[in-house]
């Protein structure tokens, strides 16, 4: 009954190939998302709503999506700025920067958060220049964009980078012969032929910022109403043994950003459409 | 607008792309740059278009100093070969950049696509995306954007290299007559001598960076300056002999040769094109070579011979038409006599007459 939904293809296994993928994916995606839903239905419909939307959870989902946003903004102005140079000029150490970018994939999320704390408190090395300035670089929202910016950031530049090589140089040079200034040639082609490849960056970003816990726990103070995010707060109500509540606000966030992804991976389908 | 070239020379590192050119462009023609890779027509395209400047020399459009311009103030069409086109554009905004660039009023952008599609005959696909066209509606999807700002000249990068030989012979007639109803000067860049002959008004044959002939597609083809202009512009058999009082001898040929009337005997050679080369059965006279058929290749319009000749050790090719060719009834292996209709004799270079 099944062969009537296959296409027929050249390459052989595909039943085998199809089984291995949806067992992968139900054992490592479905069953733990599956098990947090089961163990939120445990509650009744109030007892959700008092644990997944109080008012505590309201301001905590903001900050979340807040501060994922604001982060993937500034990691889509910075990321596509550092693949320009990167990609454009030659310079003594770009390839030692084109290493240093991938960094934040590879380092403890928990270092960096020490880190950037380090830094920007009022005796760091930043932070004693900053604070007086009115810039609270730790402990505050504006600590939890910091970090969530530089781990980030790669995750744009690596996916303009390849769309920058790409690009033709008869591109530009057709625009310059047909009248174009360099401004209108940057604004009218060569920035919407970066625009996929700036939505992947920025879609990664911003789920990376979603589900961001162990940099933020230390950054940000984590003072309910104003510098908690969901994914504390959910570690806060496990400590208090509330594991269903816990669960209630997981699912929130877990609904909140699929359906979030999902916009996003639609618009960037959309502007993809005529790059091939 | 005519185009003047004086003394642009050319070099990219060690590479000496262009060599002293100097060549006029007349206003209206139809002009093509011939030449093997390396040769530097891509180069002296680009100098004239501004996207490459010359390290010496002027380019002049008419009677106006353009070398100091760049490509944006040159107002040139440039065609490229890989053609170029905004890939997140649709048709219509592709022919409309560069009027749009210029704040041309909506209106007449509008009039003006519609004029240059109908002129490429590209009617009806204003919508659709370059992905979605072939090669060649993408190529007069970039000739129509070139032309849209009414571009002094239209300067094209081997426009149909990147096309299929059928594509590639409709689109070159297709140019012909286009320039025969717009008139702009246009210079073209092919290593296609058959693609230069058959579209161009003047050919420019370029080796190494310097210009080895100018002249019609006639005048080159028959009356080749150089011996390179003779290879290059398709097959040639080569004869090694001697020249001496005014005769040139090849094996039994003899050619004459007045120029030459020294009685001390000097090395030479002769270039014959295969269609120039008589075959027969018999020997036409006591000069025919006597030569053994040694592979037939029926090549479309004619049998291409190829013989060899047992006396000189050489092998020939001979274009043999149709109808004669189905008179002799060739097979490998039998012995025939060639000989030939015009020889082109050429000394080394270093003498002088």
């Amino acid at each position: 009954m099944f062969r009537r939904w296959i296409r027929p293809s050249p390459l052989p296994g595909f039943l085998p190939a199809l089984g291995w993928t949806s067992t992968v994916l139900f054992l490592l995606l479905a069953v733990p998302l599956l098990a947090c839903i089961v163990e939120a239905a445990s509650l009744s419909g109030a007892e959700f709503l008092a644990a997944a939307w109080s008012a505590r959870a309201r301001a905590a989902y903001l900050l979340t999506f807040g501060a994922a946003l604001a982060a993937a903004v500034a990691d889509v102005l910075l990321g596509t700025l550092l693949a320009w140079v990167l990609v454009r000029y030659e310079f003594p150490g770009r390839r030692w920067i084109d290493t240093l970018i991938d960094l934040p994939f590879a380092m403890p999320t928990a270092v960096a958060g020490l880190v950037y704390s380090a830094l920007y408190v009022k005796t760091g090395w930043i932070g004693r220049w900053l604070t007086p300035l009115g810039f609270q670089g730790a402990y505050s929202r504006t600590a939890i964009v910091l970090v969530l910016t530089f781990l980030g950031l790669p995750f744009v530049v690596r996916t303009v980078q390849p769309v920058l090589e790409s690009l033709e140089g008869d591109i530009e040079e057709a625009a310059s012969s047909l009248g174009a200034s360099r401004g209108q040639t940057f604004w009218r082609i060569l920035l919407p032929s970066m625009w996929p490849g700036i939505m992947t960056g920025f879609a990664l970003a911003f789920a990376r910022g979603l589900g961001e816990y162990g940099s933020v726990v230390f950054v940000s103070g984590n003072m309910p109403f104003k510098t908690e995010i969901a994914a504390v707060l959910v570690v806060a109500r496990l400590e208090e043994f509330k594991y269903a509540e816990a669960t209630a606000v997981a699912v929130v966030l877990l609904a909140s950003s699929l359906s979030t992804l999902w916009l996003i991976n639609w618009l960037e389908a959309r502007s993809r459409r005529h790059a091939s | 607008m005519s185009i003047s070239i004086r003394g642009v020379h050319k070099r990219f590192g060690q590479f000496q792309a262009l060599n002293n050119i100097n060549l006029e462009v007349p206003t209206g023609k139809l002009v093509a740059l011939l030449g093997p890779s390396g040769s530097g027509k891509t180069t002296l395209l680009r100098i004239i278009s501004g996207l490459e400047t010359a390290d010496e020399g002027t380019i002049l459009f008419q009677d106006q100093d353009v070398t100091e311009r760049s490509v944006r103030d040159r107002e040139v069409g440039f065609v490229f070969q890989h053609y170029a086109l905004f890939r997140h554009m649709t048709v219509f905004e592709n022919v409309a950049f560069g009027l749009r660039v210029r704040r041309t009023p909506q209106a007449q952008v509008v009039e003006r696509v519609r004029e240059l599609l109908r002129l490429v005959r590209l009617e009806g696909l204003e919508q659709r995306y370059p992905a979605e066209l072939s090669g060649g509606q993408r190529q007069r999807v970039a000739l129509a954007r070139a032309l849209a700002v009414r571009p002094r000249m239209l300067l094209l990068d081997e426009p149909f290299g990147a096309l299929d030989a059928k594509v590639r012979q409709e689109l070159r007639t297709w140019l012909r007559r286009l320039h025969e109803e717009m008139h702009v000067t246009t210079v073209f860049v092919t290593h296609d001598q058959e693609e230069a002959f058959e579209v161009a008004d003047q050919v420019v044959v370029l080796r190494g960076g310097q210009i080895e002939q100018v002249g019609t597609p006639t005048e080159v083809f028959d009356h080749p300056a150089t011996p390179f202009v003779m290879d290059f512009l398709g097959n040639v058999n080569v004869f090694q002999g001697r020249l001496e009082n005014g005769e040139m001898h090849l094996g039994p040929f003899r050619v004459d040769y007045p120029q030459y009337t020294h009685t001390e005997s000097r090395q030479a050679t002769g270039y014959v094109r295969p269609h120039e080369l008589e075959l027969a059965r018999e020997p036409v006279s006591t000069r025919s070579l006597s030569v053994r058929v040694i592979q037939l290749n029926p090549a479309g319009s004619v049998l291409k011979v190829r013989v060899h000749s047992d006396d000189l050790g050489i092998e020939l090719t001979v274009d043999v038409v149709r109808e004669q060719a189905a008179q002799l009834q060739l097979r490998v292996g039998d012995a025939v006599f060639v000989s030939p209709r015009n020889v082109r004799v050429f000394l080394p270079s270093d003498f002088t007459i």
